[in-house]
């Protein structure tokens, strides 16, 4: 028995800021003190709150470090863990009240949070299959082969209202219901970690924190609907989260809870990894299956649906990671403890990664049915620096800008595509005042133009099209009939293209048109980019009786834009300086150096 | 995805040779090799040149298109060689609105290359890349295996010098 557990989140984000070495100066620092017996070390997956991090917390206590260095470990070792006194002053500030410590499920980014498909990451270790077991791990898949037949199994999952976390949202119930009705002599199970939305990682911290319980529910699917195989589909870019499926698997093989026979029941089911190789395209669901078969992941179309002829044309149900996370709890607590939580037609939690301008990036799980209000004011902290919130983006690259005038909309899959943007994968990037709509949905384009796989014209052609549009308006060459043949041609794209990905290419321009259609109009007519960000339609001006006459900016310059002027302003001592717009590169440099705030942008 | 493809002469050395041997033996017969063998092929080589390709293509028994096909289809394939350190800068959007795109421009003006390319004397290459993750870190950029977060552009320069003379 240790008298102490110490946790260091082991996810990608605190990684990148050294919390292995953390965790090594640590196991280093108890040795030296005599402590290895009495403290536990635990690499855990993620906590959630990244922007903190690297995060360290100390059990019983519950303390919660934030922004560890390596050379604060000495300290935290002698007092702390040694002497028993908390170091305060490294822990993270909101949990301190004034000689109290508040509990970590306390403060305003956890309070309002609700984990299922995250409860056991930042709790267990993800390398160990014995943390697992003692979190109830694989009793699920225990009580589904030895006291439920497959369609108990199925009918729980319908029962339950649980929809597919990667995007559409179909009824998971349903899509096993399928499978298991075609009959065949082999079918497939795959499991969807190919996260391709930039700006989301819940899929990545599940599977770095807590990959047992993807495997599971993998075997539980099996069991369902009547497969032996099954493919972990999952990034290469995801090394971490690669290494300890790896190693999940091989402890699962180990105790028999993977491979033949398992639990004695007669049931065999295997999992292999597949390793993606970097094409957003393959995160839809006929793609991902042409890619796993080794060939350019192309879509195909649909019918017949991957239920009929799916991997190796033989019937397949493919889900996305965090569904899997939900469903051994689904089978332990019931069907109706998970249909709950949520609205009416959106059934648990959902997963968001919250990210872009907000205090507290990282991941959140609230029941369906929160505000987004709650979720960037009070869980998320809100916008750094007291800029105002300009729009939420969620569904990535498929999905569309939310802005201010529908905060308060009650987050679900139905929600969400009712004011054109959609769930997606669950990525949720705030945006501010500073942020150009325009030049926001010229990115997304930019992607999907990137990463059309280039099969169907629609996409292929129309999305490029769209963008060279695009371009033209923030290089202010857009014209306002533009703006009306844009948005036809996203309705064309939309109608026409063959999958999911050119079907929702034009959510972000659409959006953007619907809801910053004066933004456009700023970019068109006036030729002004209202956030300041299109480097063509800015214009940077010395605003002549503030100029202090310096003369810094104009030695900065790098063209030589900048010179002296006869006019010397009230109060002041020296002439006023003046930009030639003609030599003007746009570069900023002056904004940067001015120290009197003389010089706008706009 | 538009690839660049490398001029360089390929200069494969037999110890290679044999290593991509082995790997296409351990998978020649799995259903969907391609993919594996070639991401097994580039750890060896560093890259895909056409050389490894038509090496694979007979090794597996499939045709040279289709080989061709994946390797140019995925991104994660480099059909030209990379520098000693390869820069990668992120590109989601997480790190995009926090000015990720300023710390390319700023790279590839200091190094005199555009991203996908690699510096003449084979010690720089730069990538833009998608989302790696670490959005609690924005903007990020990584140089082999070091991860550097909450960039400027302007710390571009002393982070080229750590590895310039190194």
């Amino acid at each position: 028995m240790y008298r102490s557990n110490v946790l260091v989140c082991g996810g990608t984000g605190c990684t990148s800021s050294n919390s292995l070495q953390i965790a090594e100066k640590l196991k280093e620092e108890l040795i030296k003190k005599g402590l290895e017996k009495e403290v536990n070390v635990i690499t855990t997956g993620c906590f959630g709150l990244c922007a903190l991090g690297p995060i360290m917390v100390v059990y019983p206590e519950g303390s919660f470090y934030s922004m560890v260095k390596v050379d604060d470990i000495p300290e935290i070792v002698e007092e702390h863990l040694n002497k028993g006194r908390i170091v305060t002053r490294l822990l993270y500030q909101e949990t301190v009240e004034n000689d109290t410590i508040k509990s970590l499920n306390k403060t305003a980014f956890y309070e309002k949070q609700k984990r299922v498909a995250l409860r056991n990451c930042g709790v267990i270790d993800p390398e160990k299959i014995d943390d697992y077991i003692a979190v109830d791990g694989y009793a699920a898949l225990g009580k589904v082969l030895t006291e439920m037949t497959p369609e108990e199994v199925i009918q729980t999952m319908l029962d339950s209202g649980l929809r597919g976390r990667g995007g559409a949202g179909f009824p998971t119930g349903l899509k096993w219901k399928f499978a298991r009705g075609n009959d065949a002599d082999q079918k497939y199970v795959c499991c969807n970690a190919d996260e391709g939305d930039p700006g989301a990682f819940m899929d990545r911290s599940v599977l770095e924190g807590d990959p047992h319980v993807v495997l599971e529910a993998m075997a539980i699917a099996g069991y369902a609907i009547g497969a032996s195989q099954g493919y972990i589909y999952v990034r290469a870019e995801y090394p971490i989260a690669v290494k300890r499926l790896q190693i999940a698997i091989d402890q699962a093989h180990e105790y028999g809870l993977l491979g033949e026979d398992i639990f004695g029941t007669g049931f065999n089911f295997d999992i292999k990894i597949r390793l993606g190789a970097g094409a957003f395209v393959c995160g839809e669901e006929t793609a991902l299956m042409t890619s796993i078969e080794g060939r350019r992941g192309e879509p195909r179309p649909r019918p017949p649906f991957p239920a009929v002829k799916g991997l190796y044309q033989k019937p397949t149900t493919l889900n996305n990671v965090e569904t899997y996370a939900n469903i051994p709890q689904i089978i332990l607590k019931g069907a109706d403890w998970f249909a709950s939580m949520g609205t009416e037609k959106s059934k648990g939690t959902k997963v968001f990664a919250l990210g872009g301008k907000i205090n507290h990036t990282g991941l959140v799980e609230v029941p369906m049915g929160t505000t987004l209000r709650t979720i960037i004011e009070e869980i998320g902290g809100g916008i750094p620096g007291g800029k105002k919130f300009k729009a939420a983006q969620t569904g990535g690259p498929s999905g569309g800008c939310i802005p201010a005038e529908h905060l308060d909309i009650e987050i679900d899959y139905d929600n969400l595509l009712a004011i054109g943007s959609m769930m997606g994968s669950g990525g949720l990037i705030v945006m501010d005042e500073t942020d150009c709509m325009v030049d926001i949905a010229k990115f997304f384009l930019e992607f999907t133009v990137d990463e059309s796989c280039g099969k169907c014209t629609p996409c292929r052609i129309g999305t490029k099209r769209l963008l060279e549009m695009l371009e033209k308006i923030t290089k202010g060459q857009g014209t306002l009939e533009m703006l009306d043949e844009m948005e036809q041609l996203c309705h064309y794209i939309k109608a026409n293209s063959l999958c999911g990905l050119g079907q929702t290419a034009p959510n972000p321009v659409l959006s953007t048109l619907h809801f910053f259609r004066d933004e456009y109009i700023a970019h068109v007519v006036d030729k002004k980019c209202p956030a300041g960000v299109c480097k063509d339609l800015l214009e940077y001006t010395i605003i002549k009786d503030s100029c202090m006459g310096c003369s810094l900016c104009s030695r900065k310059c790098p063209v030589g834009a900048i010179s002296v002027t006869d006019y010397i302003p009230e109060g002041k001592k020296r002439p006023a300086y003046e930009i030639d717009h003609s030599k003007c590169i746009k570069c900023g440099a002056c904004m940067d150096t001015c120290k009197f705030k003389a010089i706008i942008k706009g | 995805m538009l690839k660049k493809i490398s001029s360089l002469p390929f200069q494969g050395t037999p110890e290679q040779e044999a290593q991509l041997k082995e790997v296409i033996a351990k998978h020649k017969d799995d259903p969907g090799a391609v993919m594996p063998v070639l991401q097994e092929a580039q750890d060896i080589y560093g890259y895909l040149p056409l050389e490894v390709q038509l090496m694979i293509a007979e090794g597996l028994d499939v045709p040279i298109d289709e080989v061709y096909g994946v390797a140019t289809f995925y991104s994660q394939f480099a059909l030209s060689p990379k520098g000693k350190y390869n820069i990668s800068v992120c590109l989601g959007t997480a790190c995009y609105v926090k000015g990720s795109g300023d710390v390319l421009n700023r790279l590839s003006s200091e190094l005199g290359i555009d991203a996908e390319e690699c510096t003449m004397d084979g010690k720089f290459s730069l990538t833009a890349c998608r989302c790696i993750g670490a959005c609690g870190l924005a903007p990020v950029m990584t140089v082999n295996d070091d991860v550097y977060g909450r960039l400027t552009a302007d710390e571009v320069p002393s982070i080229l010098a750590k590895y310039k003379d190194a």
